[in-house]
């Protein structure tokens, strides 16, 4: 072919219309959608589709596997399949086993890789292309609040999952967005006063903290926590994500005359630092006359298990443990082991309880209109979801329940009894005002229906 | 004085590990003329070659305790090592202890058979094809390699500790003279430094003092008049690929219990060890020696406090930095060739 018969072929004026009919083509779905619906995604046939983006690659993939198997786990208990969970223990009993509001509940699963901008697009992609009428899950709270942001800008909620910055129901909180999960603020004021009565008010506290906003939100609250007790911050070393040996943060630890290292690390970054303060004869050294102590003050069971005998002894907090007595917990490790074999870790927990959650708003306010949805979950209070009595507090949309300190146990009966929970910590001690000035500086705004 | 110590003793063993992954890098640089990108994923695989054997000493069988319930509340299954049921409880138990030593062993033969099926299934196909050619089928490699390694062994970090008798840490302090407990150094991570410095000496021995080292030197340095005598230079350079995975791979067993294994701990490494190839001087393995212990020293101190209230953030880009500064005023690196890299 000639170069004459190819621009013949491929004319300016060809190229505008063919690609004017392309793109109304691809906006015709929107165009008639937006027009006929009264909110994004509203669900029109006999299903309705949940996302949950939740990361299924990078280093968060298995904790992030363990939320997948508690929402599907969730979805075949509203459909009416299995033994039910936690809908038998719920204190709101609108959800009948039917699905949400008598559609069958359909899902799809998107990838947040752990990562904003890929956390961004699997979130865009759930609610444009499969439809999805709510948006849940997440790992770390880099992509709870981007994907958080998205989900306002698209009118549908977000049922925030693994999330522990202050700044998610803080100064990046959105009137789309809810968080089951505790916070920063909240682990400091539960493991201050733990801290104190176990190590004594006189201590001095190095912190290594995770350099990005989960640990500087927790770092803050921990030193707020402990200082207001009588201990001392010796001093805040930021430490980047993924450094994997920790060895070069850690040796400084011995040249000061703090007697506490408190980790403000998560995941694999947790598992290497507590391994390199062990390996560096941190717990077993004497400084001021006390034992040196190292404090976790964020413990997840998962990553608990790539520490092995390290976490022996220390101490930290956590959202929910698989081992609590109450009706709730049992329910849902019952329904969760039986179907997997292994108990579900606090991840799992905050996933299931977040679709509970959402569907019971659906079915309280008879619609799923998002604007309905967060009217419904303001300020509900709720119970048998195994975290007691709870509130999602109007003004910030956090939850607000016990929480747990828990510690490494010495004796593990197996592999999955690696923490043994030292105090329930009532909700009103970790209770703080709306405007805080940890968590100021952000409006909720109005609720955005799409 | 003592944080100068301490920090010192840091800088090697991180050096330590630079330079057993630089060593294998320039070796297969020096001799097949390969940028391999794919090698981070070789220590990788090391380290998880101790995860494996310590889950193959650690299978178990299972039997019912009623007395014991499990977190549903039946009847425990209670697990016994096969490794006990076979050699008793005593021998059982140590051979789960030491399955990081051990792994060395195990380790040889399934790194060497890697880094064969790597160069003959893949990389034999690149010799000729030029350098971002390499690097870019090598680095895919690498994310191929991690990518298996996280679909069997999952995303987390795994803990790998090493045995009983090495998990305490040396008072450096108390033995210098120094207060004590303030030079607190593991003992396993001396043992990882003598292990290096072992291994080292043992690559450098063996190119030097046996014939097959010779001949490999004489290739590296005239491939074509190698050939001409009618030695088959291409297979003592296969050879030499499997040892380089091999040193690479032990590294990373040894690495297992400083570093909880996990799946990206490769690409972490690789990294760092080009750039300290690069600064050694390409297909110069003392030059990727003598930088690996530089560069592992220079990060060290520079993550020290004093320094970085000075310049914050120098940790993250000293060896960077350095580079950065050595190769604008000797391009070769400390100790490269003439025409290597050059061309």
């Amino acid at each position: 072919m000639s170069k004459t018969d190819l621009t013949r072929r491929v004319s300016r004026r060809g190229v505008i219309k063919t690609g004017a009919i392309a793109g109304a083509g691809l906006a015709l779905p929107t165009i008639f959608t937006s027009g006929a619906r009264a909110f994004t995604n509203e669900p029109m046939g006999g299903t309705v589709t949940l996302g949950f983006n939740v990361p299924q690659s990078g280093a968060y993939a298995d904790e992030g596997a363990d939320e997948l198997r508690a929402y599907q786990l969730a979805v075949e208990h509203l459909n009416g399949e299995g033994d039910g969970g936690m809908l038998n223990t719920f204190s709101s009993k609108v959800l009948e086993g039917n699905g949400i509001l008598g559609k069958k509940v359909g899902f799809v699963t998107g990838d947040t890789q752990t990562k904003s901008d890929a956390a961004r697009a699997s979130a865009k992609s759930m609610i444009e292309k499969d439809g999805a009428v709510m948006i849940t899950g997440g790992s770390s709270s880099g992509v709870a609040v981007a994907v958080q942001g998205l989900c306002q800008e698209a009118g549908v909620i977000f049922m925030a999952g693994l999330t522990h910055s202050n700044d998610t129901t803080g100064k990046d909180k959105k009137a789309n967005g809810f968080r089951h999960f505790f916070n920063a603020y909240m682990s400091g004021a539960a493991l201050a006063p733990v801290l104190a009565a176990r190590y004594g008010a006189d201590r001095k506290a190095y912190h290594l903290t995770a350099d990005y906003t989960w640990g500087w939100t927790q770092e803050e609250s921990i030193a707020a926590a402990t200082e207001a007790l009588g201990w001392e911050t010796v001093n805040k070393v930021r430490t980047p994500l993924g450094a994997g040996d920790f060895s070069s943060y850690i040796t400084p630890v011995l040249q000061t005359d703090a007697d506490v290292l408190i980790l403000n690390h998560y995941g694999g970054d947790m598992v290497n630092s507590l391994t390199n303060a062990v390996q560096f004869g941190l717990r077993d050294k004497m400084v001021n006359g006390k034992q040196f102590e190292i404090v976790v003050p964020l413990f997840s069971r998962l990553m608990a298990r790539g520490a092995g005998e390290n976490i022996k002894g220390i101490l930290g907090s956590t959202n929910w443990h698989w081992s609590l007595s109450d009706e709730g917990s049992q329910a849902f490790v019952k329904s969760f082991g039986t179907k997997y074999g292994f108990p579900p870790s606090q991840a799992a927990h905050t996933c299931y309880v977040q679709t509970l959650l959402y569907a019971d708003a659906v079915a309280r306010a008879g619609s799923f209109n998002p604007c309905a949805v967060v009217e419904a979950l303001e300020g509900f209070e709720f119970d048998g979801l195994g975290n007691g009595p709870t509130l999602y507090r109007a003004e910030d949309h956090q939850c607000f329940k016990d929480v747990l300190v828990v510690r490494g146990k010495e004796n593990p009966t197996s592999e999955f009894d690696l923490l043994e929970v030292v105090e329930i910590t009532p909700a009103a001690q970790v209770t703080y005002p709306v405007d805080h000035p940890m968590f100021a500086g952000g409006a909720l705004g109005d609720c955005n229906a799409g | 004085m003592e944080t100068i110590l301490l920090q010192l003793l840091n800088g090697l063993d991180k050096g330590s590990a630079y330079a057993l992954i630089a060593l294998g890098l320039t070796l297969i640089f020096g001799t097949l003329g390969v940028v391999n990108f794919a090698h981070g994923a070789i220590f990788m695989i090391g380290a998880f070659c101790a995860v494996t054997l310590s889950r193959i000493f650690s299978l178990s069988f299972e039997t019912v305790d009623p007395s014991k319930l499990d977190f549903l509340g039946n009847p425990a299954k209670i697990k016994t090592p096969y490794v006990e049921a076979w050699f008793g409880a005593d021998a059982g138990a140590w051979m789960i202890d030491w399955a990081v030593p051990l792994a060395i062993l195990f380790s040889i033969p399934i790194m060497i058979a890697v880094g064969w099926a790597m160069e003959r299934g893949l990389i034999k196909h690149f010799y000729k094809r030029p350098h971002a050619d390499q690097i870019l089928v090598t680095f895919g490699l690498a994310i191929v390699l991690q990518e298996i390694i996280k679909y069997f062994y999952g995303a987390n970090p795994i803990s790998t500790p090493a045995p009983d008798a090495f998990r305490g840490s040396f008072d450096f302090g108390a033995a210098l003279g120094f207060d004590p407990n303030v030079i607190i150094y593991p003992y396993w991570r001396l043992i990882y430094f003598g292990f290096a410095a072992v291994v080292i000496g043992a690559v450098f021995s063996f190119l030097r003092f046996t014939t097959f080292g010779m001949v490999v030197r004489a290739g590296m340095a005239d491939r074509e008049t190698v050939g001409l005598l009618g030695i088959n230079i291409d297979r003592k350079f296969t050879i030499m690929f499997g040892l380089a995975a091999a040193v690479a791979g032990m590294a990373g067993v040894m690495y297992a219990p400083i570093l909880s294994p996990n799946y990206h701990m490769g690409m972490d490494f690789l990294v760092l060890s080009f750039v300290v190839v690069v600064v050694g001087g390409m297909g110069s393995l003392p030059g990727a020696v003598a930088a690996g212990f530089l560069l592992g020293i220079l990060e060290s101190f520079s993550s020290m406090n004093e320094i970085k209230s000075i310049i914050p953030g120098i940790d993250q880009i000293i060896i960077y930095v350095v580079a950065i500064i050595i190769l604008l005023t000797r391009p070769r690196g400390l100790m490269g060739k003439k025409g290597v890299m050059e061309d």
